[in-house]
């Protein structure tokens, strides 16, 4: 578990910060450029001069002489040149908003949502956090052109209206390459002119996750914890595949779900096949979801015949077909070559069982969360039968 | 008290449940239901009583199913309505691409005296029987007022190469025609191989021309069948086949199977001489009523009786065969398992409503004579010009295309309004067969309690749903065959 949020040791400013939004630079990466940069010390020589904020890792000795100075705490010393940080005007708060090492940033637009999912794992907050948007734009600007991957969650960022599509409109001009992801609940593209502003933003190489947890309103609406929003969600995602957009389906797999999964898979390919992929995944035992436990919890193993189902009917209606978040020991032979490695690193842990396991590096492994529960079926999977194994579940599927 | 609220407060508002048009069929106990667009359920007959007599309740897991197959909606949702309507316009959209597949009936003379070929001539003046380049111009002509962006062109005979030439001439104007067209073209000739040769297989290979065969199972019935001097007709046959898949590539041969009554007893062995030969692919065929049977009108029921076991026993070997792993599509299945699964209508013209006769597939005969399909061709032959919708010399496309000989069977064999099809819980995976019902029944429409076509057709959905239903690698198969 990498920390992403965390609080200065020390913050010595001479007056509150002009601004939240910075980029690391640190030696490996210095240029002339001061705008919007801070420097990170990671060492005891001198420092270059001209930049109006300076992080020091910790176990550091603070120079005197530099005006505006931060000290970083000990979880945030594997910070380098080219991350960007959120932080607080008097230097307190710390937000990683970037790690530029990592293909898997997520920025947080919002924790305001109109769903209340059972299994969120990021429960949703109602105050005013617009201030999130606000640091998104900064980051979207600071972002190095190579960026591959840009990725927006929430809460719902489609509360935003046209704040989002701004945003995404300068996705598009300033990174036109980069693969530009957003998660959502979808019921906003319900509305025409939503769809429409959001196609109008031209870019190819975006796409949106939107969860689906049903085939009727009744199981959908109760799983996120919303009336009407089943309805919503469909037809939005008829609008959406109307104009052309690209579109990934999520569905979280428990014990409402994981039963009728080959009934949603048959959904999706009968009545929406137009979409771009399907990611089936695995439960996440954090926030809400810890709290239903007793709603939710199934040992993925006891849905595998659901599970080799669905992906036949997804992958032979010719839908891209992902499984994410699943241990490989839980999980039938056949779909192994499904699964995607998903967990994003700053939450990924394995299990002492997987210490001695010969697929562990092909392995999604365990969120960190999954402390609060776990299968007790996780078997380590032994070298010589694997390979044969892995050859033979490819030819059957 | 918990944020979280329990699942009924998220049940439907009422329980004045509107139902959306749906059929039924009860089938062991257990009552089949279909949606417009062919999604399927199966529910137990006391459920299928509280869904016909209500009142439903507003939750359970009957009234899920039921939503999520859009055969019940509340009436303040639309979504399911435009569901069913993007869906079934998906299924429809083959009719405003029109004509795809345009037979050129390049020669009647061919070597071969198969008993149950009506159209075919043993003669060996060229000019009496084979399709003129004048002819072939104009039919290419037709070909291409087509509105579909897919033309297909098949040569057919006889065996159509014995005019080569006129093959030759006409991949040639096709393909220079196409570079302003634009169109998908392909071509196919159907050929019993025996006259393969070297030039044909340059020419095949230099143009991706796929070629199409028969093989009606082992050597003795294949070469009882299709008699030819020599006897030797199985032999050039799987020769060819093999020349083929050589000389131009793997699937660029496919094989078609004609059966009669020497077959009935013999699917394993029909379909282990198509496994040998490599190909990954067949067609159970039902028996021809055209030819003897339609002469004495003898062709009904009876026949299909004989026939269903064969297909029963062909298709259970088939599966057998795929869980062994050795790759073997049944394409009358595949075509029916498209219909249920997919909101795809492949379009085969003797399984599609409207009828594919003239708008999914045409015949211009050797002698500009233009028919509205194979066998109305055939009919044709045997003194019935039924089907005949005019001749490329004499009548526009216009005056073919729009001829009552055209419009009228197309009209009253509509399934969607035909009496007791329009309320067939199968209907969605059927189609019309005007050609059929008129040769046995004369008229265009048929009767559906003495109908061949009907009662086999039935049987097949039927047979089909329950090995679906039945097992799970099954399901998967059928799932594939359905994608293809």
């Amino acid at each position: 578990m990498i920390a992403l949020s965390s609080k200065s040791q020390r913050a010595r400013l001479a007056e509150p910060l002009p601004r939240s939004v910075w980029r690391l630079v640190d030696r490996g990466t210095l240029t002339s450029q001061r705008n919007a940069r801070a420097f990170l010390i990671t060492d005891e020589a001198a420092t270059p001069d001209g930049f109006d904020l300076y992080l020091a890792r910790d176990g550091l000795r603070l120079p005197r002489e530099l005006a505006n100075l931060i000290q970083l705490p000990a979880e945030l010393n594997y910070l380098s040149g080219d991350d960007v940080l959120s932080i607080g005007d008097d230097g307190r708060r710390i937000r990683v908003l970037w790690r530029h090492t990592s293909r898997q940033n997520s920025i947080l637009l919002t924790e305001r949502c109109n769903h209340y999912c059972l299994m969120c794992s990021q429960p949703p907050k109602t105050g005013n956090d617009d201030p999130l948007l606000d640091d998104a734009f900064e980051l979207i600007r600071l972002l190095p052109r190579d960026s591959e991957e840009i990725g927006f969650t929430g809460g719902e960022p489609t509360l935003y209206g046209e704040g989002l599509i701004d945003l995404l409109r300068l996705c598009r001009s300033l990174h036109p390459e980069a693969a530009v992801h957003v998660l959502s609940n979808g019921r906003r593209f319900s509305h025409s002119e939503f769809a429409e502003s959001w196609a109008a933003v031209d870019n190819p190489n975006m796409m949106v996750g939107i969860p689906l947890y049903g085939t009727e309103p009744a199981l959908h609406d109760y799983v996120v914890q919303a009336e009407g929003a089943f309805n919503e969600t469909v037809q939005g995602i008829l609008n959406l595949g109307r104009m052309r957009q690209r579109i990934e389906l999520r569905v979280v797999l428990h014990k409402l779900t994981a039963p009728v999964l080959p009934e949603i898979a048959e959904f999706i390919a009968r009545n929406i096949p137009f979409v771009d992929q399907v990611a089936l995944m695995g439960l996440e035992m954090i926030g809400l979801a810890r709290a239903n436990i007793p709603k939710l919890w199934i040992d993925p193993s006891d849905y595998a015949n659901e599970l080799v189902e669905a992906v036949t009917i997804l992958d032979r209606s010719r839908i891209h077909t992902m499984i994410y978040n699943h241990q490989l020991c839980l999980i039938p032979r056949s779909v192994w070559p499904y699964t995607v490695r998903s967990i994003s690193d700053w939450k990924n842990e394995y299990h002492p069982e997987c210490m001695t396991c010969s697929v562990k590096d092909d392995c999604g492994g365990f969120f960190f969360s999954a402390k609060y529960k776990v299968s007790d079926r996780i078997k380590a999977i032994p070298a010589e039968t694997s390979a044969e194994s892995n050859l033979l579940s490819l030819a059957q599927v | 008290m918990s944020k979280f609220r329990e699942p009924v407060a998220f049940e439907a508002p009422t329980a004045d449940w509107q139902l959306l048009p749906f059929r039924f069929e009860r089938i062991n106990g257990r009552v089949l239901l279909t949606n417009m667009v062919g999604e399927h359920l199966f529910v137990s007959g006391k459920d299928f009583e509280q869904v016909a007599e209500g009142p439903l309740p507003v939750d359970s897991s009957l009234v899920r199913r039921l939503r999520a197959k859009h055969m019940i909606r509340q009436e303040s949702e639309p979504l399911p309505i435009e569901l069913l309507a993007l869906k079934a316009r998906t299924r429809y959209r083959r009719l405003s691409e029109f004509t795809g597949l345009h037979i050129f009936v390049a020669s009647l003379r061919c070597e071969h005296s198969c008993p149950y070929c009506q159209v075919s001539r043993q003669s060996s003046d060229k000019t009496l029987y084979d399709m003129s380049p004048e002819t072939a111009a104009l039919a290419l002509d037709a070909a291409f007022r087509s509105p579909s962006a897919n033309i297909k062109i098949e040569f057919q005979g006889g065996e159509p190469l014995l005019n080569f030439e006129l093959i030759e001439d006409v991949v040639a104007r096709a393909k220079s025609r196409n570079e302003e067209a634009g169109k998908n073209l392909s071509f196919v000739i159907a050929t019993n191989l025996a006259l393969l040769d070297e030039r044909v297989l340059d020419f095949c290979d230099a143009h991706g021309i796929y070629i199409s065969t028969s093989l009606d199972g082992p050597a003795d019935l294949h070469n009882k069948n299709r008699p030819r001097p020599g006897r030797n007709s199985w032999e050039l046959a799987t020769e060819g086949i093999q020349r083929v898949r050589e000389r131009l590539g793997i699937d660029r041969v496919s094989a078609l199977m004609t059966t009669t009554r020497s077959s009935l007893d013999r699917v394993k062995e029909i379909i282990d001489c198509y496994v040998e030969q490599g190909l990954s692919s067949m067609f159970l065929r039902p028996l021809s009523p055209y030819g003897f049977a339609i002469k004495t009108k003898s062709f009904a029921a009876y026949d299909v009786d004989r026939w269903l076991p064969f297909y029963e026993e062909g298709l259970d070997y088939i599966i057998e065969l795929n869980s062994k792993g050795v790759p073997m599509v049944e394409q009358y299945a595949a075509i029916i398992l498209k219909k249920m699964f997919t909101n795809d209508d492949p379009g085969y013209v003797d399984l599609t409503s409207p009828s594919g006769i003239g708008i999914g597939a045409i015949v211009y005969n050797y002698d500009g004579d233009v028919y509205a399909s194979d066998e109305g061709r055939m009919l044709a032959e045997m003194g019935d010009t039924t089907f005949r919708l005019g001749n490329l010399h004499e009548d526009t496309y216009e005056e073919i295309l729009l001829s009552e000989a055209l419009l009228q069977p197309l009209d009253q064999s509509f399934t969607a309004s035909a009496p007791m099809c329009s309320d067939c819980a199968f209907e969605p995976y059927c189609g019309a067969d005007p050609v059929y019902h008129h040769a046995t029944s004369g008229d265009y429409l048929g009767r559906k309690p003495t109908s061949g076509f009907c009662k086999r057709n039935m049987a097949i959905f039927k047979l089909l749903l329950d090995r679906y239903e039945g097992d799970p690698s099954t399901r998967a198969l059928f799932r594939t065959w359905a994608g293809h």
